[in-house]
């Protein structure tokens, strides 16, 4: 790790800071008042956004593997989001995907 | 098909009899029936919890800044962000709009939450807000909702006891991580845990046509920017999904509202 201390500090605190505000925002200063539609339309789609291109090249290309294709890695991605799919159920999917990534491992 | 209305009445007349037992009780056992119906989430947050404090403890951050993390913080998706794209050396603009836009999506929790916790006091709403995560949120909108009679005070105790049992083993679990990190043996692929929790955490949503058009051009974006900087991919990938989810959504409405 190459960071100074004050600047892992300074992402905590600013972190911690932003997102507090993100969740304080309605509940809390905005209250009822109207969002512009897009707005609120663009909110709705941050997850789904955000996360798989976090955890796409995580899986293409894993850190452990040293950035090399892992069939048993791309397998687990695949059960896990067609067991949540499937399931409508985050711990299924992830159960799927650990099962799936244990077994694949112990295969290859 | 005479037989398709027994078991929905069957259905129903449960719904009533728990909606009773939930008007029933009082705070403190609401907070005790947030606490239980929050324990399936232990086997999310107790492994995601550890991995938290191995991953952040291998990357060289000591107890404090581990402890910092998950009390100051609260979001694991974001904590693992910040410290991925700290490690890879990133900026920490960047740091901070990357892991602050995976929590974006609690701006549509603390909305939703206004119609049933908008009432209360300044500073229930905001321990409320502190503790917003989505484990806490998925309970707690959907007991109200099925309970829409209950009392403030009732429905502020069963908030309560889900964040106490979601949101304290979380802290629990990625201090013990931290400090226990190191006896666990390297075999045990943790590194994926990461990748498997955010897909876990998103695949219930892809069966609507705009939430697998936004995770397919993230998917997508990411993998063709992946020669970017640390952090900046992921980002522009996030941003054209959010405009196409968005794109995909208003499409559809403009088709309904023609169709009828």
């Amino acid at each position: 790790m190459t960071q100074s201390s004050v600047t892992i500090w300074t992402t905590i605190l600013l972190l911690g800071l932003g997102t507090f505000l993100i969740r304080y925002s309605f509940l809390g200063a905005i209250g009822n008042r109207r969002m512009p539609a897009w707005f609120l339309r663009m909110l709705r789609y941050t997850a789904v956004a955000v996360l798989p291109a976090l955890a796409a090249p995580l899986a293409m290309w894993p850190d452990a593997t040293g950035g090399q294709f892992d069939p048993a890695r791309m397998a687990a991605g695949i059960a896990t989001v067609g067991a949540g799919a499937a399931t409508r159920n985050t711990l299924a999917a992830i159960l799927a995907g650990a099962a799936t990534l244990i077994i694949g491992l112990y295969l290859s | 098909m005479t037989h398709t209305s027994d078991p929905k009445t069957r259905r129903s007349a449960a719904l009533a009899a728990s909606r009773a037992r939930a008007l029933a009780r009082s705070p403190m056992q609401s907070v005790w029936h947030g606490m239980v119906q929050s324990l399936p989430f232990l086997l999310v947050m107790v492994p995601f919890g550890l991995l938290f404090g191995v991953v952040a403890d291998a990357a060289g951050y000591d107890l404090a800044q581990i402890t910092g993390f998950t009390v100051l913080v609260l979001a694991g998706a974001s904590q693992f962000t910040a410290i991925q794209l700290l490690s890879d050396n990133a900026p920490i603009w960047l740091v901070l709009l990357s892991s602050l836009a995976v929590n974006l999506r609690m701006a549509m929790y603390s909305a939703s939450l206004v119609p049933w916790l908008g009432g209360a006091s300044q500073p229930a709403r905001m321990a409320v807000a502190y503790a917003l995560v989505d484990q806490t949120f998925a309970l707690s909108v959907d007991y109200f909702q099925n309970t829409p009679q209950l009392r403030m005070a009732q429905r502020l105790g069963y908030f309560t006891g889900t964040a106490i049992l979601i949101c304290g083993s979380w802290m629990l679990f990625s201090l013990l991580g931290a400090t226990l990190g190191r006896a666990i043996p390297d075999t045990i692929p943790l590194d994926f845990a990461v990748p498997i929790t955010f897909l876990a955490m998103i695949a219930p949503a892809l069966r609507s046509l705009p939430h697998a058009a936004a995770a397919g051009v993230a998917v997508v974006m990411s993998l063709l920017l992946v020669g970017l900087p640390a952090g900046v991919g992921p980002m522009i990938a996030a941003l054209l999904a959010m405009l196409t989810g968005a794109a995909v959504e208003l499409r559809l409405n403009r088709q309904r509202g023609a169709a009828a």
